[in-house]
């Protein structure tokens, strides 16, 4: 499980380098990005070093800001790795609201993070399939 | 508590029979001393002795702002200039502001009123005043700086705008009392939690509010957010400014003050007068101005009148919380708006600040509708659906209550412009 956050934006140009320049001026480290945008706003969905500090200086430069936990699983970076967790997740019916993934280092692991509807559920499934889930203090180690 | 309690709790009888008193003698002022009402009244064949009371006011004409206009800047005026003392003026949205003049006399009454008005709301010689409406010609500022001198109690005239620095000074003074519009009142509790400081650092204790329509909902969060209560006065400069009407503790409608107006409730299409308790745009004549005496103004202020005895004791009769303006209601596709209705819906839904704004265009032949409402924290979520849904939501509740369809987009924090006088709710780009 993870702490992500997440930003009101308008669908307006710019809007996303005024944020990343927040995140740079404050020194916060980001390790995956992902926004979902409809026609006039977009949701940007960030995990950080520093969660606490990004929501204040987010917060501070006037932004809408909410956190939320996601599962972060590990997948091997190989054809059918995503698709071993997805089945498991289908199978116990458990739904999926978004997902997005990292790769630090081609052809090893992949981070999948996922906003599913019980997450408690999820973590205990994945974990009695063998499926890695990792917490915060392994994701800060990657 | 009152101020002048031999006057606000009079009798209803020996009300009306100094009303008619003081309105006859206000008709013999204005027929001999203004050219103008002279003239209409000759026009429409009435005599001052025609009017034997207060039962023969609809027989006179009604005076509009135009009209004020029209005799800019002093055609009006009751008295040589030599007698005005002060003069103010409302800044009109269209050409030349609207302007109006005080005798010494006049703004004694003035300040009595006011003082009636803060004492209504809370005031006492004890308290510490902050006047945050604007000083200078609007009328706001300098009227409750007046009768909040003769109530005695210790005045901090900061005027509107630099809202740190407001919220500073309430700090270190010890402000009990708040006196601003209800828009800037909601910006100045928002920036008292943006600056993170906490209620027990503040003494506040009462708020007196106007200037601008609000809604009962909007009561309720400036209240709860600042821990104080807060009442609505209500006033316009072409009548005296402030000190028109105020509500008491009771808070179910403004006491008008009827030893010095006279209120009427009338139909705004045919003129006609409505029986108390129906809703109208309110029409005031003033019994004892001597500068600016006016006969019958339409206020376009909608409201209906309740004479039912309040329970703190003042016999004057209430006007209900004015809904809106009949120059700031907004006709869309045939259907009147009011930006009160869309902040009730908006308070409903998420007890969302109201920080939203109506942006009117005509596309093709066909108005259109845009309710721009602002995400806080409390309604943001991470998943597009549920945003959508909220948008939805608003969509479907403003429909239900205008039967209308708006087209509702959401915004980021601060997008909407916040004002330090009264608040914009509305761009009307059909007139461009």
């Amino acid at each position: 499980m993870f702490r992500q956050i997440s930003v009101f934006l308008e669908n307006k140009r710019g809007k996303l380098a005024e944020v990343t320049g927040v995140l740079a001026d404050n020194n916060i480290d980001m390790w995956a990005i992902s926004i979902a945008d409809t026609t006039n706003f977009g949701i940007l969905r960030i995990i950080v070093d520093d969660p606490d500090k990004a929501v204040d200086v987010m917060r501070n430069a006037g932004y809408t800001v909410s956190t939320t936990e996601v599962l972060a699983v590990e997948v091997p970076d190989q054809p059918g790795g995503l698709h071993q967790v997805l089945d498991i997740l289908r199978k116990e019916g458990i739904s999926i609201e978004y997902l997005y993934s990292f790769v630090r280092r081609p052809a090893e692991k992949a981070l999948i993070l996922f906003k599913v509807d019980c997450l408690n559920d999820a973590v205990d499934i994945l974990k009695r399939t063998g499926i890695s889930v990792l917490t915060n203090d392994q994701v800060c180690g990657l | 508590m009152y101020w002048d309690k031999t006057n606000e709790c009079m009798p209803r009888e020996q009300l009306a029979e100094l009303q008619s008193r003081r309105l006859i003698e206000t008709v013999q002022r204005v027929y001999h001393n203004v050219p103008y009402y002279r003239q209409r009244m000759q026009e429409l064949g009435i005599m001052p002795e025609d009017i034997k009371g207060a039962e023969d006011l609809h027989k006179l004409p009604f005076t509009t702002k135009q009209d004020l206009r029209d005799y800019y800047p002093y055609g009006l005026f009751a008295v040589p200039l030599s007698e005005i003392v002060r003069i103010h003026a409302s800044s009109g949205t269209t050409g030349k502001p609207t302007v109006v003049g005080y005798t010494r006399k006049d703004i004694v009454t003035w300040s009595e009123l006011m003082a009636r008005t803060l004492v209504c709301g809370g005031t006492h010689k004890d308290s510490v005043i902050q006047i945050a409406y604007g000083y200078g010609l609007f009328t706001g500022g300098l009227g409750a700086h007046y009768g909040a001198e003769r109530i005695g109690a210790s005045v901090i005239p900061v005027s509107g705008g630099n809202t740190k620095r407001q919220i500073m000074l309430m700090k270190d003074f010890g402000t009990t009392v708040l006196a601003c519009t209800p828009s800037y009142a909601l910006y100045i509790a928002e920036t008292i939690e943006e600056m993170g400081i906490k209620r027990e650092e503040l003494k506040l204790e009462y708020g007196i509010f106007g200037a601008e329509p609000w809604s009962e909902a909007m009561r309720k969060e400036i209240e709860e957010k600042m821990q104080i209560s807060a009442i609505d006065i209500y006033g316009l400069s072409e009548v005296i400014g402030p000190g028109v009407a105020s509500e008491c503790q009771c808070k179910v409608g403004l006491h008008i003050f009827e030893d010095h107006f006279i209120p009427e409730i009338i139909d705004p299409e045919t003129g006609e007068v409505l029986p108390p308790g129906q809703e109208g745009e309110l029409v005031f004549t003033t019994i004892t101005k001597e500068g600016l005496p006016v006969i019958r103004y339409r206020t376009r202020d909608i409201s209906s009148l309740n004479y039912d005895l309040c329970p703190c004791g003042r016999t004057h009769v209430r006007m209900n919380k004015v809904l809106g303006r009949t120059d700031d209601m907004i006709i869309i596709r045939g259907v009147n708006v009011f930006p009160s209705q869309i902040e009730s819906v908006l308070m409903e839904i998420g007890d969302t600040e109201p920080h939203y704004l109506l942006v009117v265009d005509r596309i093709g032949n066909l108005d259109s509708l845009e309710v721009w409402v602002e995400v806080s924290n409390k309604l943001f979520s991470d998943e597009v659906r549920k945003l959508e849904d909220l948008r939805q939501r608003i969509t479907r509740e403003i429909q239900g209550t205008l039967g209308l369809t708006a087209k509702v987009k959401l915004v980021e924090p601060k997008t909407i412009e916040r004002s330090e006088g009264k608040a914009k709710r509305i761009i009307d780009r059909r007139k461009l």
